[in-house]
C-alpha cells in the first residue's frame, strides 16, 4: 500500500492527511465534550445531542446572514458573536429539555435514550420544516479563508488552525469550569453522591438542569464551529452521533482526558486511512476496532477506578 | 393442558383472539396490496417478539436488531438473487449467470460467500445460523465482561453503523445502497403475483405463531424467570449460582434468530432487500414497537408492530411533515406516560372496565370476540 510513493510524498501525506484528521479531531473533541459532560458526569445517554450542535450551525447561519445583510462593516467578526448567540441558544433548549423531560427519568438511562431520540427525530423535523431540507453553508470572512504554505509539499487551511485553537481555548475553559470552580465541585459532588450533596446544601436539581445546559451549550458551540468546515443539513447531528458516543466510551466515560485522547486517537486512524483506501472502508476498519477493543475493555482507555 | 404453566387462560385467550385478527379478520377484509402490507409489518413482529425476550424479560436493550434482521433478510435475498440470475435471465449481461449489480461492479466470478446460497437447505441454515453465531459472538465477549445496560446499547448501535456502512460500501458484493433487488422466484415457484402474496402471508403469519408459541414456552419456563430475576437483580442471581452470562446470551441469540426469520419473511413477501432495514434508524424503530406493544407483553409486540407501522404508513401517506413529529412524541409518550405500553392500558383501563361489565351482569362466556386491542399478559410488572 505504500509502494507507489516515495519517501517525503508519504511524509507529506502524513502530515496533510494528519492535520485532516486534527480538524476532524477538533470536530470530535467539541462534541465530545457536551456528551461527556452530559454521559460522562451526568449518567444520561442524549441521543438528540447532534441535534443541539445543529441548532448552534444553523443559529451561526442566521447570524453570518444578518451580518452580512445588516452589518457588512462588522462581517469579519461575525463569527465570534455567533459562537456566544449558539452556546446561549442550545444551552437554553438543553435546560428546557432538562426541565421537561430529563429530570424525570434519571433513574432509568435506557428510556433517556429512547426518549431522547424521539427528541432528535422531532427536532430534526422541525429543521426540515423551518430551514428547508437542502443543507446550508455559512460565508466565511476574508481572513479566514485561504490555507497557509509550510513547505511546498503541506499547506494547511486556516480556518482548520482557527477551528483547532477554539477546540483548544473551549477544552481548557471547560476543565477549568468544571474541575477548578465552585459551580464544577458542586457537579462533581452531585455525580458522585446525590443525596450527600443535597443534605450538605447544594440544589441538586438546579446544578442538574445547568449542567445539562451546559453540555448541550457547547454541542452548540461544536456546531457553530463544524459550519466552517463543512455545510449543514437536518440530518447532519445524525450523522455524528454514533461516533461521538463512541469518542466518549472508548475514552472512558467519566474522564475528560480519556475523551480528547480518543478522539485524537480514532480521528487520526480514520483520516489516515481514509488516503490509503476508500473512505467507508477506513471508518468500517476504525469503528471495528474501537468495537474490538471496547469488547476486551470495556471501561475504555482511562477509566476512573472506582469501588462498585 | 398437562402443565398448567405453559399456556395459561389469558394466553389462550390471546392466542385466540390474535388468530382471529391474523387469520380471519384481515385476509377477508383486505385487498391483496394491504394484505401484502401487513405481512411487512409483521415480518417486525418477529423482531419486536425477540426483543420482548431481551429487553424486557432480560433487560439488555439492542440497539441493533436491523443487524440481524438483515442477515437474514440478506441471507434469503442472495438465495433468490442466485435463483433469479440463471444464465439464460442474464444473457445481456457481460458474464451471464451472475447477479445483476456483480456484473455491473465489474465481478466476473461469484464470490465465495455466496457459494453456498445455491442450495435452499443451506440458506435456511444460515438464516438461523449465521445471526445466532453473530449475537453468541457480540453476546459472548459482552456478556462475559459483565458489560451491559447502555454500554451494552451503544455498542449495538455502533455494530449497526458498521454493518450498513459495509453493506453500502461493497457495492459488487451486497449490492450497495440499492440492495438486492429483482428477486423472481423460489424453487421455480414465482413469488410476485397476488396468489403467492396471499400464501407467504398465511406462511408468515404461521411462523409468527410459532414464534410467539416459543416466547410463551421460555416465559413460563424456569429461563424465563431466570430472566426477570436477572434484570431485577443481577448479583442475586449470580450468587445463587446461575451463568448470569450464558443467560443473557441465550437471550440474545434468541432474539437475534427471531429476527432473523422476521428478516427473511421480509425478503419474500417485500420483494427485496436493502441496508435501509439495517442500520441505526430502523434498528431503534423497531425497538419503539416493542415499547409501544408493551415491552413485557408478548402479544404487544404483534399489536405494536402492526400499529405503529400502520400509522406510519397512513401518516407519511397523507401528512409526510407530521410523521417524523408523531413518530418522536411517540417515543417520549411512550417512556414518560405509558412505559407499559398498550399491555400496560389493557391491564390497567381496559381490563378492569371489563372485570366491573362483566361482574354487574354476568353474561356467558366467550364474549371476547370483537375485541381487538391486546391481551394483557399476565406476567409481573415490577
Amino acid at each position: 500500500m505504500f509502494g507507489d510513493y516515495s519517501l517525503s510524498d508519504l511524509g507529506a501525506i502524513f502530515a496533510m492527511q494528519g492535520f485532516a484528521g486534527l480538524i476532524l479531531f477538533s470536530v470530535y473533541v467539541l462534541m465530545a465534550l457536551g456528551l461527556a459532560i452530559i454521559f460522562g458526569q451526568m449518567g444520561v445517554i442524549n441521543m438528540a445531542h447532534g441535534e443541539f450542535m445543529i441548532l448552534g450551525a444553523y443559529v451561526t447561519w442566521m447570524t453570518s446572514n444578518f451580518f452580512q445583510s445588516y452589518l457588512p462593516s462588522l462581517f469579519a467578526g461575525y463569527f465570534f458573536i455567533a459562537m456566544i448567540l449558539a452556546f446561549l441558544a442550545s444551552g437554553a433548549l438543553g435546560m428546557l429539555v432538562e426541565w421537561a423531560l430529563i429530570r424525570h427519568l434519571y433513574k432509568r438511562p435506557l428510556d433517556t435514550l429512547l426518549a431522547t431520540w424521539g427528541l432528535s427525530l422531532i427536532l430534526q423535523q422541525a429543521y426540515r420544516s423551518i430551514f428547508g431540507a437542502r443543507e446550508v453553508g455559512v460565508e466565511l470572512p476574508q481572513w479566514m479563508l485561504g490555507s497557509k504554505q509550510v513547505t511546498d509539499t503541506i499547506e494547511i487551511p486556516i480556518n482548520g488552525m482557527f477551528v483547532m485553537a477554539l477546540t483548544v481555548l473551549i477544552t481548557l475553559a471547560v476543565s477549568y469550569v468544571l474541575f477548578w470552580s465552585r459551580w464544577g465541585r458542586q457537579v462533581r459532588a452531585v455525580v458522585q453522591n446525590r443525596v450527600m450533596a443535597g443534605a450538605v446544601g447544594i440544589n441538586t436539581e438546579k446544578v442538574d438542569r445547568y449542567t445539562f445546559g451546559l453540555g448541550c451549550g457547547i454541542a452548540g458551540i461544536a456546531g457553530s464551529a463544524f459550519t466552517m468546515i463543512g455545510s449543514t443539513g437536518p440530518t447532519s447531528g445524525q450523522l455524528y452521533i454514533v461516533d461521538t458516543f463512541l469518542v466518549v466510551v472508548f475514552g472512558g466515560a467519566a474522564s475528560l482526558f480519556g475523551t480528547i485522547a480518543s478522539a485524537f486517537s480514532i480521528s487520526q486512524a480514520q483520516s489516515t486511512m481514509e488516503f490509503f483506501m476508500s473512505g467507508s472502508m477506513a471508518k468500517v476498519l476504525t469503528l471495528l476496532a474501537i468495537v474490538a477493543i471496547l469488547m476486551v475493555r470495556p471501561q475504555g482507555l482511562f477509566a476512573l477506578k472506582v469501588r462498585k | 393442558m398437562e402443565s398448567p404453566r405453559f399456556l395459561s387462560r389469558t394466553d389462550l385467550l390471546g392466542l385466540a383472539v390474535l388468530a382471529l385478527l391474523l387469520v380471519v379478520i384481515l385476509p377477508l377484509s383486505l385487498d391483496v396490496f394491504r394484505l401484502n402490507l401487513v405481512a411487512k409489518y409483521l415480518t417486525y413482529a418477529f423482531v419486536a417478539l425477540g426483543l420482548v425476550l431481551c429487553w424486557g424479560f432480560g433487560g439488555i436493550l439492542s440497539l441493533g436488531q436491523g443487524v440481524f434482521f438483515g442477515l437474514g433478510g440478506y441471507c434469503m435475498a442472495m438465495y433468490l438473487k442466485l435463483e433469479a440470475s440463471s444464465v439464460e435471465n442474464t444473457k445481456i449481461q457481460s458474464t451471464p449467470g451472475i447477479p445483476d449489480f456483480m456484473d455491473w461492479n465489474q465481478i466476473t466470478h461469484i464470490p465465495w460467500f455466496w457459494q453456498p446460497f445455491h442450495s435452499l437447505t443451506l440458506t435456511v441454515i444460515a438464516i438461523l445460523v449465521v445471526p445466532a453465531v453473530f449475537a453468541f459472538l457480540i453476546g459472548a465477549a459482552m456478556f462475559k465482561r459483565r458489560v451491559g445496560g447502555v454500554y451494552f446499547a451503544i455498542i449495538t448501535q455502533a455494530i449497526a453503523a458498521i454493518m450498513t456502512i459495509l453493506i453500502i460500501g461493497q457495492q459488487g458484493y451486497t449490492g450497495g445502497i440499492n440492495g438486492i433487488t429483482d428477486l423472481r422466484t423460489l424453487k421455480g415457484w414465482d413469488i410476485r403475483p397476488d396468489h403467492a402474496k396471499v400464501v407467504l402471508y398465511f406462511v408468515e403469519v404461521a411462523f409468527l405463531f410459532g414464534c410467539i408459541l416459543l416466547a410463551l414456552f421460555v416465559r413460563h419456563s424456569k429461563l424465563g424467570r431466570i430472566l426477570v430475576a436477572m434484570r431485577e437483580k443481577e448479583d442475586r442471581v449470580r450468587f445463587s449460582g446461575y451463568s448470569v452470562a450464558n443467560f443473557k446470551i441465550f437471550a440474545f441469540c434468541l432474539a437475534a434468530m427471531f429476527a432473523a426469520v422476521g428478516g427473511a419473511m421480509f425478503t419474500l413477501n417485500v420483494g427485496f432487500m436493502s441496508p435501509s432495514f439495517v442500520g441505526i434508524v430502523p434498528s431503534i424503530e423497531m425497538v419503539i414497537y416493542t415499547a409501544v406493544g408493551g415491552r413485557l407483553s408478548i402479544f404487544g409486540a404483534v399489536y405494536g408492530a402492526l400499529l405503529v407501522n400502520f400509522a406510519k404508513t397512513s401518516l407519511s401517506e397523507s401528512f409526510p411533515q407530521l410523521w417524523l413529529f408523531g413518530l418522536g412524541a411517540l417515543f417520549i409518550a411512550v417512556v414518560l406516560i405509558f412505559p407499559n405500553g398498550l399491555a400496560g392500558i389493557w391491564r390497567d383501563y381496559v381490563q378492569p372496565l371489563f372485570a366491573k361489565l362483566l361482574d354487574r351482569r354476568k353474561p356467558g362466556p366467550g364474549h371476547n370476540g370483537g375485541t381487538l386491542g391486546p391481551v394483557a399478559d399476565g406476567a409481573p410488572a415490577e
